[in-house]
């Protein structure tokens, strides 16, 4: 079993299947949110600090940080993105980017030891992505796929997190330190999407031990009520060996159901966490 | 003409099976493929389409009406193709070098072909090269590009610009979508259409090829 640690300047959180599990705020992305890539077009930086203020209230425990749109200079503007977002908030950082150059940028101006999101089985990225890890001391995510593109076979997504494992070892990069995405397919277009996905979870928690992450809203993509299928794909990603996920706390009940799994699971004892939650928050009322 | 609407209905309903048996059934009567082609499987796809658009139906159904129209199309081709029926344009899509989603690409070339465009789907993570290759050999009217990640957009930007060094920007319109695309940067880096869903896709090639 193995404790991932993430830091800020002021706070650390711990990651692990003996605790209770880590709320990563994917809000601040401007895929999908037409203002909010105006907002950082125009570098009018307003709408990140609300979003990161609004997220770390509703109880995210990181925040993942994106700015990934049509017209935007990622490398410029991720570290600047991420130099707000640690002024704004305490929490550490997800820094977010397919651009190994904008990860770099970021990483070095950034003040702890943040969560890369993410490096992918892909060849360029391994070369490119890894280094930066070791040099800055940071987490990684890594993503299983690979240059073939995303197998829908648990046991080829398995095979894709051991090369990633090795190859990060290699260059004497610890274990702990890398977090697997197992990847969340869209059911819609897919209706075993999300057994792949589980069935993938359980074989890493068998053959690699290493700590799970999954950006989970994409499950429901295409379908109404996100809200209901995303919940439950959370309760159950988190009964297969899910540790932390990439999620939106502001939405309604979200926040809850992972706080309501963890205390189903055992890892709330005397159910304060649970206790705690709900005196905070007033939804929902029973 | 009943079974064009049964044909119609077969889609609306999702039953594949039913729109494959209705198409040879309108066949058996004599009807024109191209008939059965525009007020059948065209038609089913149009209330689809315009369902998708007010969310009233969900993705899952848009494939499944699409798999109805393949399996009426499969029973149609042979006829169209030998009577030299004209479609209303052809599409050459993919989705841009090193990229790897699938489903919004494929939702839009089922779309198109509901439509009436004749597409040719070359895949995902597509080289220029491959895109200037398919636009000599298909001669298209319209080249769609999906790029659904960030880092990829620069891809589209690549391109866009091989098609035109290769001398062939003239004889095409240029189409792209993809979640972090927007209208302005299409017109930006030199496109020509745009569309935020299939529906709209199809509403941006027609109005390229000036039949909307």
């Amino acid at each position: 079993m193995f404790h991932t640690e993430v830091r800020s300047k002021n706070a650390i959180v711990t990651i692990g299947r003996d605790l209770p599990a880590v709320i990563i705020g994917e809000r601040i992305n401007p895929t999908g949110k037409k203002k909010f890539g105006q907002a950082l077009l125009a570098k009018d930086f307003e709408y990140v600090r609300r979003e990161a203020i609004a997220q770390v209230e509703q109880g995210a425990d990181i925040l993942d940080v994106n700015v990934g749109v049509a017209g935007v200079d990622e490398i410029a503007m991720l570290p600047e993105v991420v130099k707000i977002v640690s002024e704004t908030v305490d929490v550490p950082l997800c820094i977010d980017s397919s651009n190994p150059m904008a990860l770099a940028a970021a990483l070095k101006v950034y003040e702890g030891k943040a969560l890369v999101n993410s490096v992918t089985g892909e060849e360029k990225s391994l070369v490119s992505v890894l280094p930066l890890i070791k040099e800055y001391g940071a987490a990684v995510v890594g993503l299983l796929m690979d240059d073939t593109g995303i197998p829908n076979d648990p046991e080829k997504r398995l095979a894709i997190a051991f090369k990633i494992v090795e190859r990060a070892e290699k260059l004497g990069i610890e274990r702990s330190n890398i977090i697997i995405d197992c990847l969340t397919m869209t059911v819609s277009s897919d209706h075993n999407a999300a057994t792949v996905t589980l069935k993938t979870i359980e074989r890493i928690v068998e053959e690699l031990g290493s700590n799970i992450i999954l950006g989970i809203s994409n499950v429901s993509f295409g379908l109404p009520d996100r809200n209901s299928i995303t919940r439950t794909m959370i309760a159950m990603a988190l009964k297969a060996g899910l540790t932390c996920i990439i999620m939106d706390p502001t939405a309604e009940g979200m926040r809850r159901t992972v706080k309501t799994s963890d205390l189903l699971l055992g890892r709330d004892e005397w159910s304060l966490n649970y206790l705690a939650e709900y005196r905070q928050y007033s939804e929902p009322q029973a | 003409m009943a079974v064009l609407e049964d044909i119609k209905n077969s889609i609306i309903t999702y039953k594949p099976a039913k729109t494959k048996e209705f198409c040879q059934q309108a066949l058996d009567e004599g009807i024109e493929p191209q008939l059965i082609l525009s007020e059948g499987l065209i038609a089913g796809m149009a209330v689809i389409g315009e369902k998708f658009k007010l969310n009233k139906i969900y993705v899952p159904e848009v494939l499944i009406a699409a798999k109805c129209t393949h399996a009426g199309l499969d029973i149609l081709k042979p006829i169209l193709a030998a009577a030299k029926a004209v479609s209303l344009g052809k599409v050459v899509l993919g989705t841009v070098k090193d990229d790897l989603h699938d489903i919004g690409k494929n939702l839009v070339a089922m779309m198109l072909e509901g439509a009436g465009f004749e597409v040719i789907n070359l895949g995902v993570n597509i080289d220029p090269e491959k895109f200037i290759e398919a636009i000599k050999e298909y001669q298209p009217e319209i080249i769609a590009i999906s790029s659904l990640i960030t880092s990829t957009l620069p891809n589209v930007e690549a391109t866009i610009k091989a098609i035109v060094d290769a001398g062939l920007r003239e004889q095409v319109k240029i189409m792209i979508g993809g979640a972090p695309v927007t209208e302005e940067w299409v017109l930006q880096i030199g496109g020509d259409g745009f569309g935020k869903d299939a529906t709209a896709a199809v509403d941006a090639a027609k109005k390229l090829i000036g039949v909307a």
